[in-house]
């Protein structure tokens, strides 16, 4: 096991649960331990879970990547045919004690299948229709996210990319495909609207470009995103703690999901807002690591997407708290509350140790030891 | 000069992916390089003027109560409104934590409404236990104008203090009714808990008991938000588009006005401890209920005093706040021959012109049963049997079914021995004595409880022994017996109406039972009970022999263990196809006729008198 690893997943879920129990122990009325109860419990199923799967080589997940991958589309379908609608989106199913997010398992499910694709054609072919045939595979999962939950879609582009890139594309085919996306997003934002032919929803378009001009209109998206801003900045070097009254007092949205980056910065202030993103960045890190320290280039590629993945969201989310990117519905893994995303993110982070056991056993061969 | 790896690695792969890890870590070392410089620009560099931003948002959602809907009488007069009333209260996250600085407070709040800052802090510490988290703290309700002027000039002196205009109920027509109504209170921790799917928040009032708490989630209406901004000296910035609040919706009870009154007041005059019910027969609506003695509803609306509180349980003055009429569980004596009876006609013991001779006592399995007094009666049929009430008929057809349950059977036909499942909490199931019953209590308690003996079925033949109803169950039971045999649920509330008037549902008629009665036989028993009212040797001529519409009614006298006698009547009314049942009971009242017979007559005046006037429309009979 990767002890540094380790350490920062661990160390982001104790944070999260201490900031729950701080936050919201006095507010929930009849069950105030409910959040953190249940978030140590998902904590719980998760890093068992990353345990089970470390003790797994992950080379396997490359035979099986057809499998996988059928399996992703299949469940995303599943939310169209039986998908329950959360706050605004469909992206969940309704299962006995728990609404399940296919789309959260979906990010390392995509990562595995990908990356045995990209294994599996590495010598079809020439460079350009490689190149379109991983695009290809990894669009039509992004696609089909899309129409559910933009944020999760945007996950898997994130993946599809850092995948992409690992593999050795072209630069100039890099290039060519963020001009196609760029002129793509221009399209959708600006020149349809503009010709009266909108392709997102009124409150989609608000969400997404609101950040940009924070507005003082009460219910407004971008209201309630600058009053995240407003409880960020008033935390200072040291934080309120229990005069946090932005999050306190419900100004900040969303405070145990998407906004509780901002209830960790108000409270404890810069402090505690930098260790979070430290703990991250180590994170980070240590999934590059493995990029190079890896037996074989599948464990190469699957690093790449994690990593990717992990970092994107916490951009994202982080961003958003921060008042610079938009209201996207991402969760910042490992803290967030939420039982799909905290149990899929140790899975991601079991995959990792998986890389870096099977890299040491490998190191060390067989005749040593 | 470079050392040469050990190993020798495929070179072209190595550097491929060096050089690719590199692209993906810069542009993650980028993105969180932005996110920790706009971090420490927010936080460290503008954090002061967020800092003031954020205290100048002093205060979040507030809740609009909600007025209560109204409860009304059958013909809509108001029994239960609502006033407003200005009350001070405290918002509980302003409270400081520190005691010097809390002491300060109270002392500032306690020289405003001129009370001592131990009062304040004792009145702070009482409303906040038992109150879930966020409750605002009541200090005073119904402030005075000038103290509410006073505290609004001076706003931010007192930015903890808001004064808010709360609804209070209000009950025009007194004490009438007080059991029935119930009262309402603040939501507890548990209320909480245990409704989470009613949409209450800590501070809204709920119906705790009587017909407040039954058709609570009618009458409480839905809250309505308004979002102020507070600055932080308490002054409010801007108030923000706001959910009204949707009141609640009234309840029209079955209760007549008058009838209930007329029930309460005759009550009240004998100064006893007593209950009655009037019902109709056809339809099982409530017209009337009372226990006596009573309690003024308004005290509700106010805090309690310890003294109020031990009062309305006081034993020695009769405990108020107990409803007798649902709750108490009595012998009920001999209004409950005319179910022994249909017992004896269905077992085939008697036929209705079976005679016995009553010659005042009997002897049976060595043990004396008398007539009250041992007055004899000579020759008794059935009829004649409820007309003189004879003790030694009933005595030998409670004997003659002893171990056959017969007579059990046609108790529980008529709905004894379980609860009526009237839309109001605190009902009392009463009790069918059974051998099986009594030798189980005797096995688990037998210095309490002797075996069962043929006595216990005589005792219950004539309402006595272990038997016991309350007086809602036996105006059930003679309802029964006045439409045919359905036994009816008794229900209260009789629609429900939107604040204009519309009405929004109905009560329909729900049948819990039939007991299976002769026609033939009923139209005996019927003879019988107005015979006993209304034919000059009748038990309750002296009071119903001058009444100008015919009844059947039957007076009961029970014998309690170191009390005077409870006086029972029942009575149907207009004899011989009735619309309503009264029953009244008396505690310590002594000869049905003398106390309670009276108090019936009271309510059956009223009743008719309603009937008489041609606007109502009524169908009963006046002679």
């Amino acid at each position: 096991m990767d002890g540094w690893l380790a350490f920062s997943a661990l160390g982001l879920l104790a944070i999260s649960l201490f900031t729950l129990h701080q936050a919201f122990g006095q507010n929930l009325v009849g069950a105030p331990e409910q959040y953190v109860q249940r978030q140590a419990l998902y904590g719980l199923v998760g890093v068992t879970g990353m345990i089970a799967v470390s003790r797994i080589d992950y080379s396997r997940f490359r035979e099986l990547r057809v499998g996988i991958y059928t399996f992703l589309c299949a469940s995303i379908f599943a939310v169209f045919a039986f998908g329950v609608a959360a706050r605004g989106s469909t992206n969940s199913l309704e299962l006995p004690f728990f609404t399940f997010q296919p789309a959260e398992p979906g990010k390392l499910l995509l990562i595995l299948a990908l990356a045995g694709f990209v294994i599996d054609g590495a010598r079809k072919g020439s460079a350009g229709q490689r190149t379109i045939r991983i695009l290809a595979l990894g669009l039509v999962p992004t696609g089909l996210v899309l129409l559910q939950d933009l944020g999760t879609s945007l996950v898997f582009a994130a993946i599809t990319f850092a995948i992409m890139v690992a593999a050795g594309v072209r630069w100039s085919h890099l290039a060519a495909i963020g001009g196609v996306l760029a002129v793509f997003i221009a399209i959708v934002l600006v020149a349809l609207p503009a010709a009266g032919a909108p392709v997102l929803k009124e409150y989609q378009q608000e969400r997404l470009t609101s950040f940009l001009s924070p507005s003082s209109d009460i219910g407004d998206a971008g209201y309630q995103q600058n009053q995240a801003k407003v409880g960020i900045g008033a935390g200072g070097t040291t934080g309120r703690g229990d005069q946090a009254t932005q999050s306190r007092f419900g100004f900040v949205p969303e405070r145990h999901t998407d906004f509780i980056f901002a209830v960790v910065a108000e409270r404890y202030g810069f402090v505690g807002a930098a260790l979070v993103l430290s703990l991250f960045a180590l994170l980070f890190w240590r999934a590059l690591r493995l990029m190079t320290l890896s037996k074989n280039f599948y464990g190469t590629l699957v690093a790449a997407g994690i990593a990717a993945a992990i970092i994107f969201q916490v951009f994202v989310n982080v961003g958003m708290n921060l008042g610079i990117m938009p209201i996207t519905g991402i969760p910042l893994p490992l803290m967030s509350y939420g039982g799909s995303a905290i149990i899929a993110t140790f899975l991601m982070i079991g995959v990792l140790q998986s890389i870096h056991i099977e890299s040491h056993a490998a190191q060390r061969g067989p005749w040593i030891d | 000069m470079r050392i040469e790896p050990v190993i020798p690695k495929p070179k072209k792969k190595r550097t491929l992916v060096s050089r690719r890890v590199a692209v993906i870590g810069g542009i993650g070392l980028v993105l969180l390089g932005v996110l920790f410089f706009r971090l420490w620009s927010l936080q460290i560099v503008t954090g002061d003027k967020y800092l003031a931003e954020a205290n100048q948002n002093r205060t979040r959602e507030v809740r609009v109560p909600a007025p209560r809907g109204r409860i009304l009488d059958r013909e809509g007069n108001v029994l239960v409104d609502n006033r407003t009333s200005m009350a001070l209260q405290l918002d509980p996250i302003e409270l400081p934590s520190e005691t010097p600085e809390r002491r300060e407070l109270f002392t500032r709040i306690g020289e405003v409404i001129g009370k001592s800052p131990e009062w304040v802090r004792r009145k702070v510490r009482d409303e906040i236990t038992g109150n879930p988290e966020g409750s605002p703290i009541t200090l005073v309700q119904d402030v005075d104008d000038d103290i509410v002027y006073y505290l609004q000039e001076h706003q931010a002196n007192f930015p903890e203090v808001q004064v808010n205009r709360i609804f209070v109920r209000k009950y025009p027509q007194g004490i009438l009714a007080a059991h029935i109504l119930g009262s309402i209170g603040e939501v507890t921790a548990e209320d909480l808990e245990e409704n989470p799917e009613k949409d209450l928040a800590a501070g809204d009032t709920l119906g705790k008991t009587g017909i407040e708490q039954t058709y609570d989630d009618v009458l409480r209406g839905s809250p309505g938000d308004t979002r102020l901004q507070v600055d932080s000296t308490g002054r409010i910035v801007s108030q923000l588009p706001s959910t009204m609040p949707e009141p609640g919706d009234s309840v029209r009870l079955s209760l007549d006005q008058d009838v209930q009154a007329a029930g309460e007041a005759s009550l009240q005059s004998i100064g006893l401890n007593g209950a009655f019910v009037a019902m109709d027969v056809n339809s099982g609506e409530v017209l009337g209920l009372a226990s006596n003695p009573t309690f003024d509803p308004e005290i509700f609306t106010r805090p309690l005093t310890q003294k109020q509180v031990d009062d309305l349980y006081d034993e020695d003055l009769g405990a108020p706040l107990f409803d007798r009429a649902i709750g108490g569980q009595y012998a009920v004596g001999s209004i409950f021959k005319p179910i022994t009876a249909l017992a004896g006609l269905d077992a085939g013991l008697i036929t209705p012109s079976t005679v016995i001779n009553d010659t005042g006592t009997i002897s049976i399995a060595d043990q004396d049963f008398d007539n009250a007094g041992k007055q004899p009666h000579g020759p008794v049929d059935l009829r004649r049997s409820l007309e003189v009430s004879s003790d030694v008929y009933y005595y030998l057809l409670g004997a003659d079914m002893n171990g056959t349950r017969q007579l059990q059977t046609w108790a529980g036909n008529f709905g004894l021995g379980k609860a009526t499942g009237i839309d109001i909490p605190g009902e009392s199931e009463g009790l069918v004595p059974t051998p099986k019953w009594l030798n189980e209590a005797h096995q688990e308690e037998p210095e309490y409880y002797d075996p069962w003996v043929i006595g216990q079925n005589i005792q219950f033949a004539i309402g006595q022994g272990y038997f016991q109803a309350s007086p809602l169950q036996m105006a059930v039971a003679y309802a029964a017996l006045g439409n045919g045999g359905n036994v009816l649920k008794p229900q209260l509330m009789l629609q429900t109406e939107d604040a204009a008037g519309r009405v929004v549902s109905e009560t329909e008629p729900i049948v819990t039972g039939h007991a299976p009665i002769d026609p033939a036989d009923r139209r005996v028993i019927m003879e019988g009970l107005n015979d006993a009212a209304q034919s000059p040797e009748g038990t309750s001529y002296q009071v119903f022999g001058g009444f100008p519409v015919k009844v059947a009614g039957k007076t009961g006298t029970a014998e309690r263990t170191g009390e005077a006698d409870q006086a029972w009547y029942a009575v149907l009314a207009p004899y011989p196809d009735p619309e309503i049942a009264v029953v009244v009971t008396v505690e310590e009242g002594g000869f049905g006729a003398d106390t309670a017979a009276p108090v019936a007559l009271q309510v059956l005046q009223a009743y008719f008198d309603k009937q008489a006037k041609p606007v109502s429309g009524g169908t009963g009979s006046v002679e």
